[in-house]
Protein backbone atom coordinates (compact mmCIF):
# COMPACT_ATOMS: atom_id res chain seq x y z
CA UNK A 1 0.00 0.00 0.00
CA UNK A 2 1.02 3.48 -1.06
CA UNK A 3 1.37 6.33 1.79
CA UNK A 4 2.52 9.21 -0.17
CA UNK A 5 1.33 11.78 2.11
CA UNK A 6 3.29 10.23 5.24
CA UNK A 7 6.92 12.09 6.02
CA UNK A 8 9.79 10.30 6.09
CA UNK A 9 12.26 10.05 9.29
CA UNK A 10 16.10 8.85 10.31
CA UNK A 11 16.27 7.13 13.01
CA UNK A 12 19.05 7.20 15.01
CA UNK A 13 19.94 4.68 18.08
CA UNK A 14 22.40 5.01 21.10
CA UNK A 15 22.78 1.59 22.33
CA UNK A 16 24.78 2.23 25.51
CA UNK A 17 26.08 5.04 28.02
CA UNK A 18 29.11 6.49 26.31
CA UNK A 19 28.59 5.73 22.72
CA UNK A 20 27.15 8.12 20.39
CA UNK A 21 23.43 7.25 18.34
CA UNK A 22 23.95 5.73 15.10
CA UNK A 23 21.70 5.46 12.61
CA UNK A 24 20.15 2.44 12.16
CA UNK A 25 17.44 3.16 9.37
CA UNK A 26 14.33 4.66 8.57
CA UNK A 27 10.87 5.09 9.01
CA UNK A 28 7.14 6.82 8.15
CA UNK A 29 5.17 8.31 10.33
CA UNK A 30 2.59 10.99 10.33
CA UNK A 31 4.46 13.54 13.09
CA UNK A 32 7.23 13.67 15.47
CA UNK A 33 4.80 11.22 18.16
CA UNK A 34 3.94 8.62 16.32
CA UNK A 35 7.21 8.46 14.22
CA UNK A 36 8.96 7.83 17.90
CA UNK A 37 6.54 5.26 18.75
CA UNK A 38 7.35 3.47 15.09
CA UNK A 39 10.90 3.71 16.12
CA UNK A 40 10.83 1.45 19.38
CA UNK A 41 8.93 -0.46 17.62
CA UNK A 42 10.90 -1.27 14.83
CA UNK A 43 14.00 -0.56 15.97
CA UNK A 44 14.12 -1.68 19.92
CA UNK A 45 12.50 -4.76 20.23
CA UNK A 46 15.02 -6.61 20.98
CA UNK A 47 16.62 -4.48 23.42
CA UNK A 48 19.16 -2.59 21.20
CA UNK A 49 18.88 1.02 22.55
CA UNK A 50 18.61 2.98 25.73
CA UNK A 51 18.17 6.68 23.72
CA UNK A 52 16.10 7.14 20.32
CA UNK A 53 16.72 10.48 18.06
CA UNK A 54 14.53 10.86 14.76
CA UNK A 55 15.31 13.29 11.99
CA UNK A 56 13.00 14.57 9.09
CA UNK A 57 14.66 13.12 6.39
CA UNK A 58 14.53 16.11 4.34
CA UNK A 59 16.32 18.11 7.18
CA UNK A 60 19.61 15.89 6.13
CA UNK A 61 21.80 17.59 3.61
CA UNK A 62 23.27 14.71 2.12
CA UNK A 63 26.86 14.49 -0.26
CA UNK A 64 25.96 14.28 -4.78
CA UNK A 65 27.13 10.83 -5.07
CA UNK A 66 28.20 12.40 -8.66
CA UNK A 67 30.69 14.30 -6.33
CA UNK A 68 32.63 11.57 -5.24
CA UNK A 69 35.60 11.96 -6.80
CA UNK A 70 36.02 15.41 -5.92
CA UNK A 71 34.88 14.59 -1.89
CA UNK A 72 36.91 11.95 -1.45
CA UNK A 73 39.28 10.92 -3.97
CA UNK A 74 41.88 13.95 -2.59
CA UNK A 75 42.40 12.14 0.43
CA UNK A 76 43.13 8.49 -0.46
CA UNK A 77 46.86 9.28 -1.63
CA UNK A 78 47.52 11.04 2.15
CA UNK A 79 48.47 8.21 3.72
CA UNK A 80 50.49 10.32 6.30
CA UNK A 81 47.00 11.80 7.52
CA UNK A 82 46.51 8.16 9.11
CA UNK A 83 48.49 8.27 12.89
CA UNK A 84 50.24 4.49 11.98
CA UNK A 85 53.95 6.49 12.07
CA UNK A 86 54.17 6.55 15.29
CA UNK A 87 55.11 4.55 18.17
CA UNK A 88 52.96 3.77 20.74
CA UNK A 89 54.42 2.81 24.23
CA UNK A 90 52.98 -0.76 25.48
CA UNK A 91 52.06 1.26 28.74
CA UNK A 92 49.33 3.28 26.87
CA UNK A 93 47.18 0.63 26.33
CA UNK A 94 44.54 0.25 23.67
CA UNK A 95 44.07 3.38 21.91
CA UNK B 1 -12.28 -31.70 16.26
CA UNK B 2 -10.39 -34.98 17.46
CA UNK B 3 -9.29 -33.49 20.92
CA UNK B 4 -11.81 -33.32 23.79
CA UNK B 5 -12.07 -30.32 25.84
CA UNK B 6 -10.02 -30.23 29.37
CA UNK B 7 -12.42 -29.82 32.41
CA UNK B 8 -11.02 -26.93 35.00
CA UNK B 9 -12.00 -26.60 38.87
CA UNK B 10 -12.81 -23.22 38.76
CA UNK B 11 -11.47 -22.43 41.97
CA UNK B 12 -11.70 -18.70 42.89
CA UNK B 13 -8.16 -18.22 42.32
CA UNK B 14 -8.26 -20.44 39.38
CA UNK B 15 -10.78 -18.26 37.75
CA UNK B 16 -9.36 -14.98 38.07
CA UNK B 17 -6.34 -15.44 36.70
CA UNK B 18 -7.71 -17.31 33.74
CA UNK B 19 -10.25 -14.54 33.10
CA UNK B 20 -7.19 -11.82 33.04
CA UNK B 21 -5.26 -14.82 31.02
CA UNK B 22 -7.76 -15.49 28.39
CA UNK B 23 -8.56 -11.39 27.94
CA UNK B 24 -4.82 -11.56 26.77
CA UNK B 25 -4.35 -14.00 24.82
CA UNK B 26 -7.72 -13.68 22.63
CA UNK B 27 -7.00 -9.70 22.29
CA UNK B 28 -2.93 -10.81 21.54
CA UNK B 29 -4.33 -13.31 19.01
CA UNK B 30 -6.74 -10.73 17.37
CA UNK B 31 -3.57 -8.30 16.75
CA UNK B 32 -1.91 -11.41 15.29
CA UNK B 33 -4.59 -11.33 12.74
CA UNK B 34 -2.87 -8.01 11.38
CA UNK B 35 0.18 -9.22 11.11
CA UNK B 36 0.77 -8.92 7.08
CA UNK B 37 -2.03 -7.19 6.70
CA UNK B 38 -1.80 -3.25 8.55
CA UNK B 39 -1.99 -0.23 6.68
CA UNK B 40 1.57 0.74 7.00
CA UNK B 41 4.59 -1.61 7.44
CA UNK B 42 5.36 0.02 11.05
CA UNK B 43 2.00 0.11 12.16
CA UNK B 44 1.96 -3.83 11.25
CA UNK B 45 4.98 -4.29 13.90
CA UNK B 46 3.39 -1.87 16.67
CA UNK B 47 0.48 -3.87 16.27
CA UNK B 48 2.56 -7.57 16.29
CA UNK B 49 4.64 -6.19 19.43
CA UNK B 50 1.76 -5.49 21.46
CA UNK B 51 -0.13 -8.89 20.59
CA UNK B 52 3.32 -10.48 21.82
CA UNK B 53 3.32 -8.38 24.75
CA UNK B 54 -0.03 -9.35 25.56
CA UNK B 55 0.30 -13.63 24.94
CA UNK B 56 3.20 -12.78 27.12
CA UNK B 57 0.96 -12.19 29.74
CA UNK B 58 -1.23 -14.61 29.00
CA UNK B 59 1.08 -17.34 29.18
CA UNK B 60 2.26 -16.23 32.85
CA UNK B 61 -1.31 -15.70 34.09
CA UNK B 62 -2.32 -19.18 32.40
CA UNK B 63 1.26 -20.85 34.06
CA UNK B 64 -0.21 -19.22 37.43
CA UNK B 65 -3.26 -20.42 37.07
CA UNK B 66 -2.07 -24.29 36.06
CA UNK B 67 -0.37 -24.17 40.13
CA UNK B 68 -3.32 -22.69 41.71
CA UNK B 69 -5.10 -25.68 40.12
CA UNK B 70 -3.02 -28.08 40.78
CA UNK B 71 -4.37 -30.53 38.54
CA UNK B 72 -2.82 -31.69 34.68
CA UNK B 73 -3.67 -28.84 33.05
CA UNK B 74 -1.13 -26.08 31.81
CA UNK B 75 -0.75 -22.94 30.23
CA UNK B 76 -1.18 -25.30 26.64
CA UNK B 77 -4.25 -27.08 27.53
CA UNK B 78 -5.65 -23.89 29.27
CA UNK B 79 -5.18 -22.13 25.76
CA UNK B 80 -6.31 -25.18 22.93
CA UNK B 81 -7.98 -27.55 24.93
CA UNK B 82 -11.48 -25.30 26.22
CA UNK B 83 -14.36 -24.59 24.45
CA UNK B 84 -16.07 -21.20 23.78
CA UNK B 85 -18.30 -21.78 26.51
CA UNK B 86 -15.02 -22.37 29.01
CA UNK B 87 -12.94 -19.10 27.98
CA UNK B 88 -13.56 -16.18 30.64
CA UNK B 89 -12.38 -13.15 28.29
CA UNK B 90 -14.07 -9.95 27.86
CA UNK B 91 -16.93 -9.68 25.12
CA UNK B 92 -14.76 -6.93 24.13
CA UNK B 93 -11.66 -8.29 23.45
CA UNK B 94 -13.25 -10.96 20.60
CA UNK B 95 -15.04 -8.60 19.07
CA UNK B 96 -13.83 -8.52 15.26
CA UNK B 97 -10.37 -6.11 14.06
CA UNK B 98 -12.87 -4.39 11.62
CA UNK B 99 -10.90 -1.71 10.05
CA UNK B 100 -7.86 -0.06 11.74
CA UNK B 101 -10.08 2.53 13.97
CA UNK B 102 -11.92 -0.09 15.18
CA UNK B 103 -8.72 -2.21 16.58
CA UNK B 104 -7.37 1.28 17.91
CA UNK B 105 -10.73 2.23 19.60
CA UNK B 106 -11.18 -1.17 21.10
CA UNK B 107 -7.20 -1.17 21.96
CA UNK B 108 -7.58 1.94 23.92
CA UNK B 109 -10.87 0.54 25.60
CA UNK B 110 -9.34 -1.93 27.03
CA UNK B 111 -5.61 -0.25 27.25
CA UNK B 112 -7.42 2.15 29.44
CA UNK B 113 -8.81 0.16 32.01
CA UNK B 114 -6.09 -2.59 32.25
CA UNK B 115 -3.03 -0.31 32.59
CA UNK B 116 -5.01 1.42 35.68
CA UNK B 117 -5.49 -2.28 36.57
CA UNK B 118 -2.34 -3.35 36.84
CA UNK B 119 -0.78 -1.30 38.21
CA UNK B 120 -3.40 -1.06 41.45
CA UNK B 121 -2.46 -4.92 41.39
CA UNK B 122 0.82 -4.59 41.96
CA UNK B 123 0.46 -4.20 45.40
CA UNK B 124 -1.54 -7.44 45.65
CA UNK B 125 -1.04 -9.08 48.56
CA UNK B 126 -0.72 -12.31 45.99
CA UNK B 127 3.21 -12.24 45.40
CA UNK B 128 2.81 -13.81 41.88
CA UNK B 129 0.05 -11.43 40.85
CA UNK B 130 1.83 -8.89 42.01
CA UNK B 131 4.84 -9.65 40.46
CA UNK B 132 3.44 -10.22 36.82
CA UNK B 133 1.32 -6.70 37.33
CA UNK B 134 4.67 -5.26 37.81
CA UNK B 135 5.98 -6.78 34.87
CA UNK B 136 2.49 -6.03 32.10
CA UNK B 137 2.28 -2.43 33.64
CA UNK B 138 5.06 -1.21 31.81
CA UNK B 139 3.59 -2.97 28.51
CA UNK B 140 0.57 -1.89 29.06
CA UNK B 141 1.47 1.92 29.87
CA UNK B 142 2.79 1.57 26.59
CA UNK B 143 0.11 0.08 24.50
CA UNK B 144 -2.26 2.72 26.29
CA UNK B 145 -0.26 5.45 24.86
CA UNK B 146 0.23 4.02 21.62
CA UNK B 147 -3.70 3.62 20.85
CA UNK B 148 -4.37 6.53 22.86
CA UNK B 149 -2.46 9.09 20.14
CA UNK B 150 -4.26 6.83 17.01
CA UNK B 151 -7.43 7.70 18.80
CA UNK B 152 -6.72 11.46 18.39
CA UNK B 153 -5.43 11.45 14.75
CA UNK B 154 -7.96 9.05 13.52
CA UNK B 155 -11.13 10.88 15.41
CA UNK B 156 -9.25 14.24 14.60
CA UNK B 157 -7.94 13.34 11.39
CA UNK B 158 -9.78 13.25 8.20
CA UNK B 159 -13.68 12.90 7.54
CA UNK B 160 -13.08 9.25 6.53
CA UNK B 161 -11.07 8.84 9.81
CA UNK B 162 -13.56 10.42 12.12
CA UNK B 163 -16.59 8.86 10.52
CA UNK B 164 -15.04 5.45 10.94
CA UNK B 165 -13.24 6.21 14.40
CA UNK B 166 -17.05 7.65 15.61
CA UNK B 167 -18.56 3.88 14.49
CA UNK B 168 -16.22 2.08 16.20
CA UNK B 169 -16.84 3.66 19.59
CA UNK B 170 -20.37 3.51 19.25
CA UNK B 171 -20.15 -0.10 18.08
CA UNK B 172 -18.23 -0.76 20.82
CA UNK B 173 -19.26 1.49 23.75
CA UNK B 174 -21.30 -1.45 25.08
CA UNK B 175 -18.47 -3.69 25.73
CA UNK B 176 -16.86 -1.24 28.41
CA UNK B 177 -19.42 -1.89 31.09
CA UNK B 178 -18.48 -5.35 31.33
CA UNK B 179 -14.75 -4.04 32.20
CA UNK B 180 -15.84 -3.36 35.97
CA UNK B 181 -17.25 -6.89 36.62
CA UNK B 182 -16.74 -8.40 39.73
CA UNK B 183 -18.91 -11.51 41.10
CA UNK B 184 -19.12 -13.77 43.91
CA UNK B 185 -15.82 -15.78 43.23
CA UNK B 186 -14.18 -12.23 43.32
CA UNK B 187 -15.77 -11.87 46.60
CA UNK B 188 -13.30 -14.01 48.86
CA UNK B 189 -10.34 -12.39 46.84
CA UNK B 190 -11.31 -9.22 47.39
CA UNK B 191 -11.28 -9.11 51.08
CA UNK B 192 -7.83 -10.96 51.50
CA UNK B 193 -6.41 -8.61 49.26
CA UNK B 194 -5.39 -10.86 45.95
CA UNK B 195 -7.89 -9.06 44.02
CA UNK B 196 -8.30 -5.49 43.75
CA UNK B 197 -12.07 -3.74 43.16
CA UNK B 198 -12.60 -2.72 39.41
CA UNK B 199 -14.88 -0.42 40.72
CA UNK B 200 -12.13 1.45 42.12
CA UNK B 201 -10.58 2.33 38.50
CA UNK B 202 -13.58 3.42 36.74
CA UNK B 203 -13.09 7.42 37.51
CA UNK B 204 -9.97 7.32 36.27
CA UNK B 205 -11.14 5.05 32.84
CA UNK B 206 -13.87 7.48 32.64
CA UNK B 207 -11.80 10.70 32.76
CA UNK B 208 -8.92 8.96 30.09
CA UNK B 209 -11.56 8.15 28.17
CA UNK B 210 -13.45 11.45 28.02
CA UNK B 211 -9.94 13.29 27.78
CA UNK B 212 -9.08 11.15 24.75
CA UNK B 213 -12.40 11.14 23.06
CA UNK B 214 -12.90 15.19 23.20
CA UNK B 215 -9.08 15.69 22.32
CA UNK B 216 -10.14 13.13 19.34
CA UNK B 217 -13.17 15.58 18.64
CA UNK B 218 -15.28 11.93 18.98
CA UNK B 219 -18.42 12.09 20.73
CA UNK B 220 -19.04 9.72 23.95
CA UNK B 221 -21.78 7.59 23.67
CA UNK B 222 -24.75 8.94 26.59
CA UNK B 223 -25.84 5.27 26.34
CA UNK B 224 -25.00 2.91 29.32
CA UNK B 225 -26.45 -0.39 28.56
CA UNK B 226 -23.94 -2.61 28.48
CA UNK B 227 -23.77 -6.02 27.13
CA UNK B 228 -22.00 -8.80 29.46
CA UNK B 229 -21.48 -12.41 29.66
CA UNK B 230 -17.69 -13.38 28.63
CA UNK B 231 -16.79 -13.25 32.08
CA UNK B 232 -18.98 -16.74 33.23
CA UNK B 233 -19.14 -18.32 29.22
CA UNK B 234 -21.57 -16.31 27.30
CA UNK B 235 -19.74 -15.13 24.11
CA UNK B 236 -20.79 -13.11 21.26
CA UNK B 237 -20.59 -15.51 17.72
CA UNK B 238 -16.93 -14.37 16.98
CA UNK B 239 -15.14 -16.16 19.98
CA UNK B 240 -15.91 -20.16 18.39
CA UNK B 241 -14.94 -18.64 15.34
CA UNK B 242 -11.31 -17.44 16.62
CA UNK B 243 -11.08 -19.97 18.64
CA UNK B 244 -11.12 -22.85 15.80
CA UNK B 245 -8.29 -21.09 14.23
CA UNK B 246 -6.15 -20.82 17.22
CA UNK B 247 -6.82 -24.71 18.42
CA UNK B 248 -7.10 -26.48 15.22
CA UNK B 249 -3.85 -27.77 15.09
CA UNK B 250 -3.46 -28.38 19.01
CA UNK B 251 -7.63 -30.40 18.32
CA UNK B 252 -5.91 -31.75 15.28
CA UNK B 253 -2.39 -33.15 16.09
CA UNK B 254 -2.98 -33.27 19.93
CA UNK B 255 0.64 -32.75 21.20
CA UNK B 256 2.08 -31.23 18.18
CA UNK B 257 5.52 -29.33 18.44
CA UNK B 258 8.11 -27.85 16.14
Amino acid sequence: MTTPNIQLWEVFIRSRNGLAHKHVGSLHAADATLAMQAARDIYTRRGEGLSVWIVPSNAIVASDPADKDMMFEPAMSKIYRHPTFYDVPDEVGHM
Amino acid sequence: MATPSITVAETPLVLYALRRADDALILGHRLSEWCGHAPMMEEDMALANIGLDLIGQARELYSYAAKAEGKANDEDSFAYLRDVRQYRNLLLVEQPNGDFARTIVRQFFYSAFVDAYWRAMMSSTDAMLAAIAAKSEKESAYHLRHSAEWVIRLGDGTNESHRRAQMAVDDLWAFTGELFYADDADAALLADGTAIDPESIRAGWTSMVTDVLATATLAQPKSDWMQKGGRVGSHSEHLGHLLSELQSLQRSFPGATW
